[in-house]
């Protein structure tokens, strides 16, 4: 029953916005699915396995072979997805009454099979199954799951079924590989916890709180050190004779999309540290740019070329065997800072301190800063160990003030999840010279947050009496509303119509006071644009 | 004889008989009227006569209220004959909902079927659709015409309903359903199933509730949910119109798990659109194979598609060397067709 009990987990956790219930559908999983099929359902829904064996174009073969044409393309049109399409139509053949594949049949059969009985291999399966069955096993040959589970989501699945906790299982998991059969031989308390060896494995990462003004008037400044924090993605560096990765800060494996900095990695070490793209002469450049090469499975020469990918190193958690976790964080930075001297790994560098004798003199450090490639300050006790996840009073992240603008409401959407009756997207415009002698507006950005409940109740009735278009969910209203927008950085975007991109904009507050005509000028964002100062003497 | 197609024509106000000087479903009010079921689309208000089946009219008083569910009233039970002006007419189950019939007309040899909206999966709450052979036409609705559509066993969404109740014991699950047909089937099929706790009703689907048990269909214990206090539903199924399981007034219950009973939810973007966490395939409108597998037993020669996916049933037919036509008729299923947009139709998918 392994593919029909599959397709029902994967509708369900495509259909479900929570995360509490996907962990719920996950631990049901694990409890009832038997081996290897759950080891290898588990794989499948995280993308560690990945088949990619039969074509998409092999499917719509076998859905010509049995259904009219004119059916197929009326089909096709209405539903929009021609593997959701094939699942439905698909005509159970008269007689068949074969009992749906598992999960490791169709594994082993992808597997096995030479090209040429493929098609006949899975239009078998599909005779066997039902349509929800269909779709699954579609999706599944044709490697395009996509249902919303991360792999981290699944650990923690794996680590409240069983009571283990969640950094036991991160530390073994890059050691075992689908079906799992040792990992979950161990959960069950049915065998040894498996050895993760030399193999690279990731070490969940330690996090920061945001300081508060209440942990600030009470920081004793010789307890602390301080560091830029920069705005890249945090990245576990873990490099041996085992092999290199690089995890991101949820344990997923991103090394294929950086290949430049896995080669610099001849090293025994793990490492914590900020992934960013850092150009001749060390200048980092925004976020935007680091975009470029997020979420890729390869990269070619232009984009290395064009993005060069680096690190600033924050921490040394493992040098050689050794494990200096437990070590107060100033030996840990002096032995990072040796290690660097020692072994000069290529693309990456220290993150550098910053010097302070009082509060009021990092103050003033943080509101001077002016690079967009800076989010704020890290604050870190100087004798804490290097602990997973987010402990408070050892680590402080502190961020810049806010940048913000006056702009105008052009377009609302629906929200998803709880929000999906309300008008909770918002695309805000700046006015700008239309080249005839006018003004126009021009859209800058799209904020999903900041504003309380009764703001958004009352964004939601302003919006439906002013409505003047609706494009599918999307409403166009009269351009009368300004909004006072938050932002951490705004950058220079090719890819948007204003020439600028925004980061982390958030409603501040409804400016029901401020005609649409006084909002604010694209010129006054370009002029903020990786300048702080502009900010600074507005203020 | 006469051809159907030359008494019984296309009219703004609907299909008309010409020589009995009636209408069936018509969308406007008319001084005679046939109505096949009590769905808004097809039983409006304020017809002069209207010949329905009991239950069809009692639904009508119901929803209309009396003094719009037409001026007279003749109630006709399947198996008997009213004669109208030469044409015979008489009535057969069509398995919708309750009091759902197919309208027989047989003028001067010539005979022609109106079936309504219909389908052929057994239902608890209303009589089964039964086939009325040796039609010269056949007139069909095409709700779910395409290949794509083929409703699942209704069991085995019941079976996925209480699987996630059981999956989500703290959870409220509010499953969205038309107010006529719909819900007390669901119903029903619940307590087939052995649910035998209180169903919680949205206040909107009491009343044709009420209806139902007095023409004789059992509900079991159902309960008016919006005065309920949330904790009493931790665990629940809830009944509510569709167009509020995913809107706030679901979202004050605990934790809701939004689901919806409906034949579009066989494709997913439909579900995503609506925001809905657990679809729920149930239909009381004939699949495809349905609607091709009663084409063929009526026999008809000639088969009219009223409304919904008439090209994919035309096209199919065809290849059958059945004759095909699309009527067009404005005004039904447009609840149906209205539902993803809008959320508030009453309609009967």
């Amino acid at each position: 029953m392994s593919i029909p009990a599959f397709a029902a987990l994967l509708e369900r956790l495509v259909f479900t916005p929570g995360r509490n219930a996907k962990i719920a559908l996950l631990k049901r999983w694990f409890a009832e699915q038997p081996d290897p099929d759950r080891g290898i359902g588990l794989a499948a829904l995280t993308e560690e396995l990945v088949f990619t064996t039969a074509k998409p174009a092999l499917l719509r073969e076998l859905a010509a072979a049995r259904v009219d044409p004119v059916l197929l393309a009326l089909s096709r049109d209405y539903v929009g997805d021609s593997a959701e399409t094939i699942a439905l139509v698909w005509p159970p053949r008269a007689g068949a009454n074969a009992p749906p594949p598992t999960l490791s049949e169709v594994a082993e059969g992808l597997e096995r099979t030479p090209k040429a009985e493929l098609p006949a291999l899975i239009a078998g399966w599909l005779d066997a199954l039902d349509a929800g069955g269909r779709f699954a096993l579609i999706k599944l040959v044709t490697g395009g799951l996509r249902v919303g589970a991360s792999g981290r989501l699944a650990r923690i699945a794996l680590a409240e079924w069983s009571g283990r906790p969640v950094e036991e299982i991160e530390e073994v998991w890059h050691g075992v590989a689908p079906p799992y059969l040792p990992l979950f031989r161990w959960l069950e308390g049915k065998g040894e916890r498996p050895d993760p060896r030399g193999t690279p494995v990731f070490r969940p990462l330690m996090l920061a709180h945001p300081l508060g003004d209440s942990d600030l008037a009470v920081l004793q400044p010789e307890d602390w050190r301080a560091e830029w924090k920069w705005d890249g993605i945090r990245v576990q560096l873990c490099a041996g004779p085992g092999g290199r990765r690089i995890w991101s800060r949820g344990g997923e494996d991103v090394s294929a999309a950086f290949p430049e900095i896995v080669e610099a990695m001849d090293f025994h070490a793990v490492l914590d540290g900020e992934l960013l793209v850092i150009r001749d002469g060390g200048e980092v450049a925004p976020f935007a740019d680091l975009q470029q090469r997020l979420n890729r499975k390869t990269v070619g020469p232009k984009l290395m070329r064009d993005y060069p990918a680096g690190v600033r190193l924050y921490d040394l958690l493992f040098e050689g065997e050794e494990d200096l976790r437990a070590l107060p964080f100033d030996t840990r930075r002096a032995r990072l800072e040796a290690w660097i001297a020692r072994v000069r790994p290529a693309r990456m560098d220290l993150s550098p301190q910053i010097a302070f004798a009082s509060v009021a003199q990092l103050s003033a450090i943080r509101a001077g800063a002016r690079a967009a490639s800076i989010e704020g300050l890290m604050l870190k006790r100087a004798d804490s160990p290097y602990v997973a996840g987010r402990v408070k009073g050892l680590w402080w992240k502190w961020k810049r003030e806010p940048l913000s603008v006056d702009a105008v409401l052009m377009y609302a959407q629906r929200g998803s999840g709880k929000r999906s009756s309300y008008y909770s997207d918002y695309t805000f415009g700046l006015w700008r010279p239309d080249g005839r002698g006018g003004e126009e507006l021009v859209p800058v950005g799209k904020a999903y947050s900041g504003y309380t409940d009764q703001e958004l109740l009352w964004l939601g009735r302003w919006i439906r009496n002013h409505t003047v278009a609706r494009f599918g969910p999307v409403r166009e209203v009269e351009k009368a509303l300004v909004l006072e927008v938050a932002f951490d950085a705004a950058q220079r975007s090719m890819r948007h119509k204003s020439g600028v991109a925004l980061r982390f904009p958030r409603i501040l507050r409804i400016r029901r006071d401020k005609p649409a005509s006084e909002a604010d000028r694209l010129d006054t964002l370009m002029a903020l644009v990786g300048n702080r100062e502009a900010k600074a003497a507005a203020d | 004889m006469p051809h159907p197609e030359t008494w019984l024509r296309v009219t703004p106000a609907g299909l008309w008989c010409e020589p009995g000087d009636f209408f069936v479903d018509p969308t406007r009010p008319v001084a005679r009227a046939v109505i096949t079921h009590g769905h808004s689309d097809h039983a409006r208000p304020d017809h002069g006569a209207v010949l329905a089946t009991p239950e069809t009219l009692a639904i009508m008083r119901a929803r209309l209220g009396d003094g719009r569910a037409g001026r007279r009233q003749q109630p006709l039970r399947p198996g008997e004959v009213v004669v109208q002006n030469g044409v015979r007419i008489w009535l057969r189950p069509a398995g919708h909902v309750l009091g759902s019939a197919q309208v027989c007309l047989e003028w001067r040899g010539s005979r022609a079927v109106v079936s309504g909206d219909y389908k052929r999966t057994p239902d608890p709450t209303c009589a089964p659709f039964e086939v009325e052979r040796g039609c010269d036409v056949f007139v069909t609705e095409a709700t779910f015409g395409l290949p794509v559509f083929r409703h699942p066993r209704p069991e085995e969404e019941i079976a996925k309903l209480l699987a996630s109740v059981a999956l989500f014991p703290e959870r409220t699950h509010v499953v969205g359903c038309y107010a006529l047909g719909k819900c007390q089937r669901l119903i029903a099929l619940l307590r087939r199933a052995g649910w035998e706790a209180p169903i919680w009703l949205h206040g909107a689907l009491l009343p044709l509730c009420r209806t139902y048990e007095a023409l004789g269909v059992r509900l079991g214990d159902l309960r008016p949910a919006t005065a309920a206090r949330k904790e009493a539903l931790r665990g629940a199924i809830v009944l509510a119109p569709p167009s509020v399981v995913a809107e706030r007034w679901a979202r004050r219950l605990t934790d809701p798990v939004a689901c919806l009973a409906s034949g579009w939810m066989r494709v997913r973007q439909r579900a995503k659109a609506r925001g809905v966490e657990l679809p729920l395939v149930l239909s009381d409108h004939a699949d495809w194979d349905e609607l091709n597998a009663t084409i063929d037993e009526t026999g008809a020669p000639e088969v009219w598609v009223t409304h919904g996916r008439d090209d994919a049933l035309v096209h199919a037919m065809g290849r059958r060397g059945i004759r095909g036509r699309a009527l067009h008729l404005v005004g039904l299923g447009e609840e149906d067709e209205g539902e993803a947009e809008t959320g508030a139709a009453e309609g009967a998918a």
